[in-house]
């Protein structure tokens, strides 16, 4: 199955990119992604994903990994926002 | 209540903002509030070195529904009549606005404390980034402990 993942702010600087489509197994989770983004992602670019300060969102929902992954999914890694 | 949340690169006019509410509202307001942010020319904490401009960045329909829950927070705990949040993306250069927030209500007290609450959770919660660039290059900036701190506030914490 496909899933887009989303880079964002500092986390874009680390991926060296701000999107990528990933192939999965069926029936992938969060961690099988993180599994794959290591081999696909530039050195460096893990660690920073794993960040405590870094919050996962599913489908533009934050969710607490781990969590299963459907065909179409948008996973998105956000680091600590900041507006006004 | 009617709200409007604008998520967007070009300008705003605060005149064309506060007549259009004044339109919709009528005579049922007493009060509206509004509050502007700028783009300051001085890097935060670090006095003396000079921001060329601040980049703004966001999820687009995540960062709307972001706001969108802290307005119906603010709705949820002041009689709020119209408010309006406008805050700007892109590239801006010292002296720029970014962000909009008005309120009205039937009384002044609602009305900024809606506008001050809304500004502090834009600050800590809406989903946006930020990244500075001076002639030193580049940084993102992070929400700060007085930020934190005021969000705490509101929850009854210290």
């Amino acid at each position: 199955m496909k899933v887009e993942v989303r880079f964002f702010a500092s986390l874009r600087d680390a991926a060296g990119l701000d999107v990528r489509e990933v192939i999965l197994p069926d029936e992938a989770s969060f961690d099988s992604l993180m599994n794959a983004l290591e081999h696909e992602l530039q050195a460096g670019a893990l660690d920073a994903l794993r960040a405590d300060n870094v919050r996962v969102a599913l489908n533009q929902e934050l969710t607490q990994p781990p969590f299963e992954l459907a065909e179409g999914d948008e996973v998105a890694f956000l680091p600590p926002v900041t507006g006004g | 209540m009617h709200r409007e949340i604008r998520v967007q690169e070009q300008d705003f006019s605060v005149a064309a903002e506060y007549g259009a509410a004044r339109e919709r509202l009528g005579a049922c307001a007493g009060a509206v509030a509004s509050f502007v942010g700028l783009v300051r020319d001085l890097r935060s904490g670090a006095a003396d070195e000079a921001v060329e401009a601040l980049c703004l960045e966001h999820y687009p329909g995540m960062t709307e529904r972001s706001i969108e829950a802290i307005v119906a927070e603010a709705a949820g705990r002041w009689p709020l009549l119209d408010v309006v949040v406008i805050h700007r993306v892109g590239r801006l250069e010292p002296a720029a606005q970014i962000v909009l927030v008005q309120a009205a209500s039937a009384h002044r007290s609602a009305a900024f404390a809606a506008c001050e609450f809304i500004m502090d959770y834009l600050k800590t919660e809406a989903v946006f980034w930020k990244r500075e660039e001076s002639r030193d290059g580049a940084r993102w900036v992070e929400a700060t402990a007085e930020d934190r701190h005021r969000v705490s506030d509101w929850n009854g914490g210290g």
